[in-house]
Formats: C-alpha cells, structure tokens, sequence
C-alpha cells in the first residue's frame, strides 16, 4: 500500500508480555483507542512512526505524477479539478505527518530522512504519467487502490492515525471518481483516445497491484502489526478485493485488464489473477525504478529552494513578536 | 534540514453558526497569521467553516492518563445527576 514494507517486531505471545504490555494488548483487543499520551510499547510507537511516515511521504511524493500534468490538462475545468486533487494530497501528507509527531518525532525530521533516502514511499509513484490517459488510470487505480487500505484504516488502533484517516477518505472517493470519468472520456472517444486509455491501464495494472505490498507468504512481520491493530488487513486480501472491484469497471470502459489468466472463480466468488513480477517491485523500492531519480530531486530540490522563504517568515515572525514585547514594555 | 522549525499550532473549526469551535487537528506555521492562512487552506477547502481559531499547541495543558482516575471517577456514582433518575408518575404529565 501507501506502506508497502514497513519493518515491524516479531509477535509477542501473552507469555512473553510484561503485565504491562497484557493491558495494553487488551485495550487494543477491546477496540479501545490509544492515545499520544497513553503508555504504548517501544515496537509500536516505532512501527507506527514508520508506518504512518511512509505513508505521509507517499502522499506528497504522489503529488508530482499528477503535478506533472496540471499545466497541460486538456481543458481549463480538467485543470481546477486536477490542481484540487493534487492539493488535497499535500492536506493528506500534513494530517499524516501530524499523527506521527504525536509519537515524538518532528515533521523536519522524517522529511529531512525521506531527503537522504533512509525512508522509502510507494513503489507506484516512481512510474511515469506518460500522457492525459495516465492522469485517469492513476485516479482510477492508484486513489483505487489506496482507498481499499484506507477504509479499514479508519479502524486502527492508534487515534491521531485513526482520526488523519477518516478524514483522508472522505476525500478519497473524489480522487478515484475524477480518474474514472477521464477514462470514461478517453474510452468512450476516438479510437486514438480509446488506445491511449488501454494503453494506460496496461502500464498501471500491475503497479498498482504491488502497491499491496508482496504476496502474504513473503511478507514478514505483519502479524505483530495485526495484532496491534495498525494493519488490519493481509496484503493479498486487499489485493483480491481490489481485483474484484476493478474488472467490471474495465469491462464498463470496454478495456481489457492486461492479464490473460484472469477469470471468474465461481468457488470463491472472485478473480484468479496474475501475480504482478515481484522482482520489478524490489527493484523499483531499492530505487531502480523508471522514475526514483527523478522523484528523490525534485523533493529535495522544492525542500532546498524554500528554506530562504521559510526561514524569511520566520524572521517576519520573529521581529513581529520583539516589537509586540517592545510595545508592552514601553507601555507598562 | 531548517535551522529552525516552525511551531505547532491546534486548529479550531466552527462549522457553523451557532456550533462551538471544534478541534480538527494541527499544522506548522511561523506565526499566528500564518497559522490561519495555512488552516484555511488545510482544513476548510470544502466549506467546512465559518471561524478559525489556532492556539500555539505549546500552551495546550492536558490531563495526564494516569490521572484518569481521580478526575473521572468521583462523577460515576452521581447517577442522580441524571433526570432519568427520578420516577415522575405519568399522572404529573410531561416534565
Ligand atoms: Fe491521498
Ligand atoms: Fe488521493
């Protein structure tokens, strides 16, 4: 997902927990929300810093695919609703970013690794929006596919998480819809269009399948994470969920999911699919993907040329507050 | 990394007239103005509000979760805060 690999503790038994740890455990059991201020175990102040980081740094680096088309969307209204969507993903960065320093980390500091690399964000943003087609697969697919984890994120244990999630999907719905109508135009439009639209889809199907993170047989770790609730659903289940939910609407486009194994599975009354290819994924995290590069400079290329203004309106605030105390002194 | 980070603000929606201010959640900003501008432009872009406060979160005291007990208990016996604590006979008519 938006956390694809996030490094977590191996599970606990009720055995090896300290009284404390139990009554922590049982909270969470019982659906009760922990709170910045509660005591919480060091595996899960730190699991959830990586979790919740890596998910705010996926939002603001998924700004720039679709930033990149802003100035050339195909009407003046493409590009209000574009420029919109785009600036609700830096809102769902700074909720996120905001959820994580209540567990005592500082904004600067996790953008500050993102910069050198020590933190990652997904995969999927790391492939490039070649043409307009591109901007409607990624608000089809990818928003697509992040709503499927975000939704029964809203549930998760920890509240500041709970509460940047609940607001995040409120917005969400907007970001798939929006890509879905530009597909629906290009399907529904020349042939030419209608190409560039399965031309999209067939570049973007197996990425956003990976951003489920690997397969549940490989995917170490997640069951410290289920267990405190800050996972709440397998890689796979939300994988196969996702599959349900897209095939008809491709059929509805008239475009073909690029996957000659896909089939209906009466028995389980879902998809059978191909895996996407598990080692382009590994690739494109250990930053050999098309557009890694790209990404990593643009980041710290916006980070670097704002410092003289954000430290420019921190002097502003800075000699604004002197004169206010000058003021009251002399008035005293 | 900046030199200097900048503060933490809690941010107060009222959603309407005639609603309380509601805490919705926080934002970085170098000053109180600031701070306003960016809570508009975080937190309101779908109408959401009518009024906005920010409050530096530095001058937030809170509760402490141990203290749970003390401050919240003592109100747990007091049912008879509660109208439904009195039977009132049907006769008496609504009350
Ligand atoms: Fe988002
Ligand atoms: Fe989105």
């Amino acid at each position: 997902m938006y956390a694809q690999l996030v490094k977590s503790e191996g599970l606990k038994s009720r055995e090896e927990m300290s009284p404390q740890e139990q009554a922590f455990q049982d909270r969470v059991d019982n659906g009760e929300k922990i709170e910045p201020k509660d005591w919480m175990p060091e595996g899960y102040r730190k699991t959830l810093v990586r979790q919740i980081g890596q998910h705010a740094h996926s939002e603001i680096v998924g700004q720039l695919p679709e930033g990149n088309w802003i100035t050339r969307a195909p009407t003046l209204e493409r590009k209000a609703i574009l420029l919109a969507k785009v600036q609700d993903e830096a809102g769902h960065g700074l909720y996120l970013y905001s959820a994580a320093e209540t567990l005592g980390v500082s904004r600067d500091e996790l953008l500050d690794k993102l910069h050198s690399g020590k933190m990652k964000y997904s995969s999927i943003f790391n492939y490039p929006t070649l043409n307009w087609a591109d901007i409607g697969a990624v608000g089809w697919l990818v928003d697509g596919a992040a709503i499927m984890n975000q939704v029964p994120l809203q549930r998760t244990s920890y509240g500041p998480y709970s509460r940047a999630m609940i607001r995040i999907c409120k917005e969400e719905s907007f970001h798939q819809r929006q890509g879905y109508a530009i597909m629906m135009k290009m399907a529904q439009g020349t042939p030419e269009q209608k190409d560039m639209a399965q031309d999209a889809l067939n570049r973007f199907w197996f990425p956003s399948l990976m951003m489920f993170g690997p397969s549940d047989k490989d995917s170490v770790h997640s069951a410290q994470s289920m267990a405190w609730k800050i996972k709440i659903n397998t890689n796979d289940e939300l994988r196969q969920k996702f599959v349900n939910e897209t095939v008809p609407q491709a059929k509805y486009l008239g475009l073909t999911v690029p996957d000659e194994k896909l089939e209906w599975n009466e028995e389980k009354q879902g998809y059978d699919f191909s895996e996407p290819d598990w080692s382009e994924f590994f690739e494109v995290i250990k930053g050999n993907g098309p557009c890694n590069r790209e990404r990593m400079d643009a980041r710290v290329k916006a980070w670097e040329d704002g410092e003289w203004f954000r430290d420019g309106l921190n002097a502003y605030a800075d000699k604004a507050a002197n004169r206010r105390k000058a003021a009251s002194v002399a008035a005293e | 990394m900046s030199k200097k980070e900048w503060p933490l603000w809690e941010v107060f929606i009222r959603g309407q007239h005639g609603l309380n201010h509601r805490h919705v959640g926080s934002l970085h900003a170098p000053d109180a103005e600031m701070a306003i501008n960016h809570a508009r432009d975080v937190y309101t872009r779908r109408r959401e509000g009518v009024s906005i406060w920010v409050v530096p979160s530095r001058d937030i005291t809170a509760s402490s979760p141990s203290e749970k007990g003390p401050l919240f208990d003592p109100a747990e016996s007091k049912t008879y805060r509660h109208p439904t604590f009195f039977d009132i006979p049907d006769e008496v008519g609504k009350m």
